[in-house]
């Protein structure tokens, strides 16, 4: 069997931050070949360096077969037929105008190689998120794609959908295509794959065959062992400071009840997806939720409103740190004072630069500091507003290891005098190693819970589990 | 903070980072050596009056570009405050500017409508109203506002010293207030700031009624120079006033702009357009000149932060 893509030695920098180191990858046609790895172990990368959106710093890759991915977020565009989007671009014309009847004509033969039965003049954005998929994989597989890259396709699709799509993923195995497929879901990968890489830390750690238990997934998964990264100190719990209860919202989560006491904290973890940000942002009063209620430090919280839950004597670090940290037009000095305009004592901000090791001085440019430092900022920005409890929402992300170490020293301050973090993490090292519980959460449920010190696979075993909705 | 940091810098780095200030400072020498004309106290003086409408409107401008806004309704807004000043007292003027702003703050707040569409209804409707009050008759202004356009001393023209006052208060509103300090913060990232407990809706108000404010100002300004109140007084100011921020260094994106650089930006159009008149350009030619300078302006200051 001659590979269709052959990948050698693939790495790729950013930064200080190694996101590829060293990958090999075959792909053969007819194969379905799954990529496994923990959020942040290079999967997304692998496949930009695949299919040339980023190229790599070290590596080869040959191959003739043109290679197509089909992204979470959709390429379609909503206002268009189901016809025009098949054709995009390259639509069939007719005296230099488009010809609709031909495009019209040609549509059913495309849908129907992905067993999709819908009207050609049907606007996209009607029609259901598998739908669109399908017609996505259609085109794709028109422009003579050898090699389709389905990135984590199944995330967004129902159980009869995902049925669905690993049906035709067969079918197109079938007629020769050589299929990427990447999933968190590993019953899928259980029923469809050939061969596994399992990506961890950048690295390719093994090469599985299929009919592997999924005991062995995780363990190669997640394999690292917990050392001494994370430096803990617990303390004896006092008084419940931020109570979550019974909180849903349709669509997002349901029935969420969370504890966080003085001197503790609570880890959330869960696959991306599984609700955790959406909770830490409802509890914080930055969306809406249906039903439940909010309690800091015993009293009721109002809901969706941010400057009562800041009152409260709640903080959060959101997830995305330039989208909705910093404002990075803006000086060092500027974002620490965000939260706390109303004090003009300017010696706190450079006490608190001083204090978190900031690399960089109050008056510079935020974007030009390195994202630990700057990550290091926006908690700065809460630490001068003092707050009861301060949710942490993927805090070390993009983070080197020094800088990972000092916050997690910044926690174990915070729980020494009494305050409580909530850390929603999607490193299973670090929420782990440094919660005293952990949550975890599946399709926008509470899985269950894990005293600290779990394994990583009894929380990969949860956060995997599937709850029929 | 970023004004008092600079100080601190050498000449030469200061007009480098202030482009339009280099700018401002090479076209006054170029016109000055064209036509020596130019440099004599009288004309440099009705530079200062000609600029002092737009900039006190541009001021305005400033909070709504610097909080990621911008503000279409200012030049409507300003004959509306010196009609309603005129037919009644100068400060009702300036109350209804207020009110006028108030209210794009709020279809923008609260009505969520992009400012663009907001601020452009209401351009139509203060044009209206001032027809509609006026009943497209000119009016004469009272004692009080006329003084506004008037002459202190022989030497000191009022607009002028109401400019400069317009500038000291928008560079203290900015630096020195927490609203300054959020619309920085709302400008530069506006979920980050509501993140960080800024009352985003609620701020935005003001920053409006603040445009509001300053557009009627100027308006009064204008009407006391001519003692009388038109009713297409003022029509396209809207678009110097987003000229003289932009060339002043302020990013329509957001987050970035600064009273000094607003100020030398009106000043570089009023230096212009005085300028391109002494040199007898024909006024046809001085609309392509002003708009290839604002181009000009806004190029370089995006060649500079690549």
């Amino acid at each position: 069997m001659n590979a269709l893509i052959t990948a050698r030695g693939i790495t790729k920098h950013f930064g200080p931050t190694k996101a590829l180191d060293g990958v090999d990858l075959d792909i053969f046609a007819g194969e379905v070949h799954v990529l496994l790895g923990e959020n942040g172990a290079g999967k997304s990368t692998l496949v930009k360096v695949l299919a040339g959106i980023h190229g790599p710093d070290a590596g080869t890759i040959e191959g003739s077969a043109s290679l197509a991915v089909i992204h979470q977020e959709l390429a379609l565009v909503p206002e268009l037929s189901v016809a025009e989007n098949l054709f995009l671009n390259r639509l069939p014309r007719r005296f230099g105008f488009v010809d609709r009847a031909e495009a019209r004509r040609r549509a059913p033969r495309l849908l129907e190689r992905v067993g999709l039965d819908v009207d050609p003049d049907a606007k996209v954005k009607d029609l259901g998120i598998a739908q669109q998929q399908m017609i996505e994989i259609a085109r794709a597989l028109d422009k003579d794609a050898g090699v389709l890259i389905l990135d984590e396709p199944t995330a967004v699709l129902t159980d009869t959908e995902t049925d669905r799509l690993l049906e035709i993923m067969a079918q197109l195995r079938g007629n020769g295509v050589g299929l990427v497929f990447i999933t968190h879901h590993l019953d899928e990968i259980q029923r469809i794959a050939d061969r596994i890489t399992v990506l961890r830390d950048g690295r390719s750690v093994g090469v599985l065959g299929p009919g592997v238990s999924t005991r062995h997934m995780i363990e190669l998964m997640v394999g690292r062992p917990i050392d001494e990264q994370y430096p803990r100190a617990r303390q004896r719990p006092g008084r419940p400071l931020l109570s979550i209860s019974h909180l849903s919202r349709r669509g997002a989560f349901h029935d969420i009840t969370i504890e966080v006491r003085a001197g503790e904290v609570v880890g959330i973890a869960g696959l991306v997806g599984a609700g955790r940000t959406e909770v830490a942002r409802a509890a914080f009063g930055v969306d809406d939720y249906d039903e439940g209620s909010v309690e800091v430090d015993g009293k009721p919280l109002r809901r969706n409103d941010v400057q009562a839950a800041i009152k409260a004597g709640l903080g959060l670090v959101p997830e995305d740190r330039k989208g909705q940290g910093l404002v990075l037009t803006a000086t060092v000095g500027q974002n620490l004072e965000l939260v706390t305009l109303g004090n003009r004592d300017r010696e706190r901000l450079h006490d608190m630069v001083g204090k978190l090791r900031v690399k960089g001085s109050v008056e510079q440019p935020v974007k030009e500091l390195s994202g630990g430092n700057q990550q290091k900022v926006v908690i700065g920005k809460w630490l001068l507003a003092d707050p009861k409890v301060l949710i942490l929402d993927e805090p070390t992300r993009g983070v080197d290891v020094g800088a990972k170490v000092e916050i997690y020293e910044l926690v174990n301050r915070m729980t020494a005098q009494g305050r409580a973090v909530l850390l929603v993490s999607s490193d299973l090292p670090e929420v782990i190693g440094m919660s005293d519980r952990v949550v975890v959460m599946a399709h926008g449920r509470v899985a269950g819970e894990l005293p600290g010190g779990a394994t990583q696979d009894q929380v990969m075993a949860l956060a995997v589990q599937e709850i029929s909705a | 903070m970023t004004a008092i940091g600079n100080r601190k810098h050498a000449p030469k780095k200061y007009l480098a980072e202030n482009g339009a200030l280099a700018g401002l400072l090479v076209l006054v020498v170029a016109i000055a050596v064209a036509q020596p004309a130019f440099l004599t106290a009288q004309n440099l003086l009705n530079v200062g009056v000609q600029a002092a409408v737009i900039a006190i409107m541009a001021f305005g401008m400033t909070f709504v570009v610097v909080a990621g806004g911008i503000d279409l309704s200012v030049g409507s807004i300003a004959a509306l405050a010196a009609m309603v000043g005129a037919l009644t007292a100068g400060p009702a003027g300036l109350v209804v500017g207020a009110l006028c702003g108030l209210v794009n703050g709020a279809l923008i707040s609260y009505g969520k409508l992009p400012p663009f569409i907001a601020t452009l209804a209401m351009l139509s409707v203060a044009r209206g109203l001032t027809l509609v009050i006026s009943e497209g008759q000119p009016h004469e202004t009272d004692a009080v506002v006329t003084f506004l356009g008037s002459n202190l001393t022989p030497v000191v023209p009022l607009p002028l010293l109401l400019m400069l006052l317009f500038f000291g208060v928008t560079g203290l509103v900015l630096t020195r207030t927490n609203l300054g300090r959020r619309m920085y913060a709302i400008g530069g990232n506006e979920e980050a700031a509501k993140l960080s407990g800024i009352d985003v809706r609620r701020q935005k108000l003001w920053i409006y009624a603040l445009s509001g404010l300053f557009a009627a100002a100027a308006g009064l300004v204008l009407a006391g120079r001519l003692a009388s109140a038109g009713p297409q007084a003022a029509a396209g100011y809207e678009l110097d006033a987003i000229a003289a921020v932009v060339i002043g260094g302020a990013s329509l994106s957001g987050g970035v702009g600064r009273a000094t650089g607003t100020l030398v930006g009106a000043l570089v159009l009023a230096v212009l357009r005085n300028g391109l008149n002494l040199l007898q350009v024909p006024p046809f030619w001085q609309q392509v000149v002003i708009g290839a300078v604002i181009a000009l302006a806004a190029l370089l200051d995006s060649l500079r932060r690549r």
